[in-house]
């Protein structure tokens, strides 16, 4: 009997402590060769100042740490188990160890990863996610580019452009797609805007010092809408755009620039989720006080239940811990369960000023050419998804990826999947038909990460039985 | 949603699939009125979710097979011409005539394949039976291991989800409709017992017969209707690996227990393999059946069985990464023949399901035969064995 965290950013690796804590033995498989997620990441062994939860995850006997460990599917078993699949080793590499984890109690805590809305040019080298280029510069101290410009929406831009800064990169600029205005109604639409969150508070001064320090520029309610290029990207286009991300014309101006860095918030990862059978809800996992989703013995905390970044991850994951050990019939310390459900009430409040403050406006739509890619994986253009729409009569999630291949590539639509369904509702919407009929097909992979074949064809080890447990 | 179907229709299609816009476009091709109306949308159920087979490899001498070769002689003669009625980029259906080679790996496998292939011949099958070496001569990359092995020429693939876009625009350029998003819960009978209207959620469609092409759910509908019918669904499973380099696999390559799988009664997991590639370079493994309802959860060891099989098959896909699983519902009947034809017990009320694994294959004959029994023309194929009221249909079902 045993508690199984999948994920160990901030929420996993508070959900393990808290859970071996509770009394509980558990079992943190993350994908990761250290423990930290993309908030925490750092080149090998690194030094930076890490919090004290990296210690107790270390040092606590309960918990088994796999790094390095894929979970690429699972399925429930007799007796309430859930039984993961599970593959370590280097990623990709052949010969991976193979393993099924049967867990009594589940934490899921696999987070999220950035979205990006398409823009022409956006497929060219040179144009990055804001979290590759973070890893990038935190794991491997390497800066994207030069000259770079940072774009998208969301506080987050604010850390990426210091990482890029970190490792002597110019920044020409950070730009803020919304508008002061639409940000400050977000901020200020809850009791708990960011001034009674002093420690974010303080965190924009700095981030607000350190742009002035480095006089990089910071644009409200402007875009980067093309990248020009022809093997690698070497100038963007950007304009201003009104409350709807609707290019004001007249304002495009040209950048030389040689790395992009785009970010328009976060998708949850939700593949264990659906796969665990658990309901969502705006595309979040559903989730009660204790973090429990709609299967008994299974949990979700993190940026899987909503995007709030690490504050709000940890007190989440300390919950879900505490609850699973509990589910296991051990008995956490209420006080510090009580204290940690105190905090998520209190950074949901930021969760949901920070959803309304940097919202993603349909305006992007316009900003796609005729033959700008959506699909980067089976390279499936705007023209063509129009197509599969108009001529094809696509009414539905399944049947648009089979009419146009969007979607089925490598990236199974992680990438994509949400731009396409809002192009292909937007395209319905102009000949008056309703938006897609199974939007949740898009999200739907029952196998959560690639196996190579003859892996899949192996018997696997039962992880219990190797541990002789 | 319904405003255009609130006209009379001749005839109102149950089921978006394959099945139903093959019926829908061979019957507005005889002049009638159709509308079609899915709970979801169009070709989102098992149509979704097959390889797109065109086989006659697999079938035994008989009605099914009598069937397989007029649709498989029907298919590119229809493809043509909705490519001559709305230009090639609306009914590129990615037809692929690239042949079947079915392996066998023992000595008693390779007696029932030479067996099969001989009787299929004699009915008019193109089946060679290949000599030494001659497999691997089509496919490089397979096992050194085979025992016989015939090429099928005539086999076939297609993408059904376009094939089922491109029947159902041509049913809209003649008038007809297609209405999306809508269930149809049940039937209106008139004097006599005579159908009158589809009941859908959104009001009735008022029409002379209806057409229940419903797939694995046509035994609710049938039910709904008031004329119980046995089609039940038989779940089956899919991967797909990542793009490979051209003519990694060349044909469609089966295991020779593919032909005991299908016309097999057992509820258990059965699988037999089915290795070919598609035209976005793609490797799909097929494909497993299982008899668990509608259970649709992920049970991971049918995949290692498919992945297993297709190893032993081709030995150099193991480093093949699996990108993704799909599956779907065949509808079977318990004689695993088709059902098409009127029902007797409900006149007005039609049936076009129970293909199981090969309506993707058998859907333009079946088109085709619905429309000629519903119009009184000769009927290109026996329709006898594909009747609606045969007791292995309603044996035990109340009347």
């Amino acid at each position: 009997m045993k508690v199984v965290v999948v994920g160990a950013g901030p929420a996993g690796m508070h959900a393990a402590v808290a859970a071996a804590r509770g009394g509980a033995r558990v079992v943190l498989v993350d994908s990761a060769p250290q423990a930290g997620g993309q908030y925490y990441r750092r080149p090998p062994g690194g030094t930076a100042a890490l919090p004290h939860v990296f210690e107790e995850l270390r040092r606590q006997p309960r918990i088994e740490h796999l790094p390095d460990a894929t979970v690429w599917a699972m399925e429930a078993v007799p007796g309430g188990l859930h039984r993961l699949h599970v593959q370590q080793g280097p990623a990709d590499a052949p010969g991976r160890r193979s393993m099924t984890i049967e867990a009594a109690a589940l934490v899921l805590a696999t987070g999220a990863y950035d979205r990006v809305v398409p823009f022409p040019g956006w497929d060219l080298p040179g144009v990055y996610t804001a979290g590759a280029a973070q890893a990038l510069a935190k794991s491997q101290r390497v800066a994207v580019g030069r000259r770079v410009l940072v774009c998208g929406t969301g506080p987050f831009l604010l850390p990426v452009a210091r990482s890029l800064l970190a490792v002597g990169a110019e920044v020409a600029g950070v730009l803020e797609a919304n508008a002061p205005a639409t940000c400050l109604r977000g901020w200020l639409r809850r009791p708990a805007h960011p001034w009674h969150h002093r420690a974010k508070a303080a965190e924009l001064a700095g981030y607000a010092a350190l742009l002035a320090r480095h006089r990089v520029p910071y644009r409200p309610r402007t875009a980067v809408i093309a990248a020009h290029g022809t093997d690698h990207v070497e100038a963007v286009t950007t304009a201003r755009l009104d409350p709807d991300w609707n290019p004001v014309p007249g304002s495009e101006r040209r950048f030389a620039v040689d790395a992009v860095c785009v970010g328009h918030g976060f998708t949850p990862q939700l593949e264990p989720v659906i796969a665990a059978g658990c309901r969502t809800r705006g595309g979040f996992a559903e989730v009660d006080d204790r973090q429990a989703t709609s299967v008994p013995g299974v949990f979700a905390a993190g940026e899987l239940t909503g995007i709030g970044g690490a504050d709000l991850s940890a007190a989440e994951g300390t919950v879900a811990g505490c609850a699973a050990a509990r589910h296991l019939g051990h008995a956490p310390d209420p006080a510090r369960e009580a204290a940690a459900r105190r905090r998520v009430r209190h950074w949901r409040d930021f969760a949901a000023a920070l959803a309304a403050a940097h919202p993603v406006r349909p305006g992007w739509q316009t900003w796609a050419a005729d033959d700008t890619l959506v699909c980067r994986c089976e390279e499936v253009t705007v023209r063509e998804l129009r197509d599969a729409v108009e001529h094809h009569r696509a009414r539905g999630a399944r049947s648009l990826k089979l009419l146009c291949r969007v979607g089925l590539g490598p990236c199974q639509g992680r990438i994509c999947g949400r731009n396409a369904t809002e192009l292909a509702d937007a395209f319905l919407r102009e000949r008056g038909a309703p938006p897609l009929l199974d939007p949740d097909a898009a999200a739907k992979r029952p196998l959560a990460a690639p196996v190579r074949l003859a892996d899949l064809a192996t018997p696997p080890t039962a992880y219990e039985a190797q541990e002789g447990t | 949603m319904l405003s255009p179907g609130s006209t009379h229709a001749d005839v109102v299609v149950v089921g978006a699939g394959v099945i139903g816009a093959a019926c829908a476009e061979a019957l507005s091709g005889r002049g009638l009125r159709v509308t079609v109306v899915d709970r979801g949308a169009p070709a989102s159920g098992t149509t979704a979710c097959g390889e797109g087979n065109v086989l006659v490899s697999d079938k035994a001498v008989g009605p099914e097979l009598t069937l397989a070769q007029a649709s498989r002689r029907l298919w590119p003669e229809l493809l043509d011409r909705l490519r001559e009625e709305a230009g090639p980029s609306l009914a590129d259906a990615e037809w692929d005539e690239k042949g079947g080679l079915v392996v066998a790996t023992s000595g008693a496998a390779a007696r029932a394949l030479t067996g099969f292939a001989a009787g299929q011949r004699a009915a008019g099958i193109d089946a060679r039976e290949l000599p030494e070496g001659g497999a691997a001569e089509l496919e490089p990359l397979l096992t050194p291991k085979v025992t016989a092995a015939v090429h099928y020429p005539e086999d076939a693939q297609l993408q059904p989800v376009l094939a089922t876009a491109a029947l159902l625009a041509a049913v809209t350029r003649r008038g007809g409709c297609v209405v999306s998003g809508t269930p149809a819960l049940g039937v209106e009978s008139g004097r006599g017992g005579r159908v009158t209207a589809v009941t859908t959620r959104d009001g009735a469609l008022p029409c002379g017969a209806v057409v229940n092409a419903c797939g694995p759910w046509a035994g609710h509908f049938a039910a709904a209707a008031g004329a119980p019918l046995t089609v039940l669904p038989r779940r089956g499973m899919v991967l797909v690996t990542g793009p490979l380099p051209e003519a990694t696999v060349r044909h469609k390559v089966y295991d020779a227990d593919y032909v005991g799988a299908v016309a097999g009664d057992d509820a258990d997991l059965m699988t037999s393999t089915v290795v070919e590639s598609t035209r976005s370079g793609t490797v799909l493994i097929g494909s497993s059946r299982q008899r668990i309802g509608f259970e649709d959860s992920l049970q991971v060891h049918v995949l290692r069985t498919l992945a297993a099989k297709a190893v032993a098959l081709f030995p150099a896909l193991g480093r093949v990464p699996v990108m993704r699983a799909y599956g779907g519902f065949r509808p079977y009947t318990p004689d695993h023949l088709p059902v098409i034809g009127e029902d007797p017990r409900c006149p007005g009320l039609w049936h076009a399901t129970g293909h199981e694994g090969a309506g993707i294959g058998l859907a333009p004959a079946t088109g085709r035969l619905l429309a000629e029994l519903m119009v009184g023309l000769p009927p290109h194929v026996d329709p006898w064995s594909f009747r609606a009221d045969r007791p292995a249909l309603t044996k035990g079902q109340a009347q």
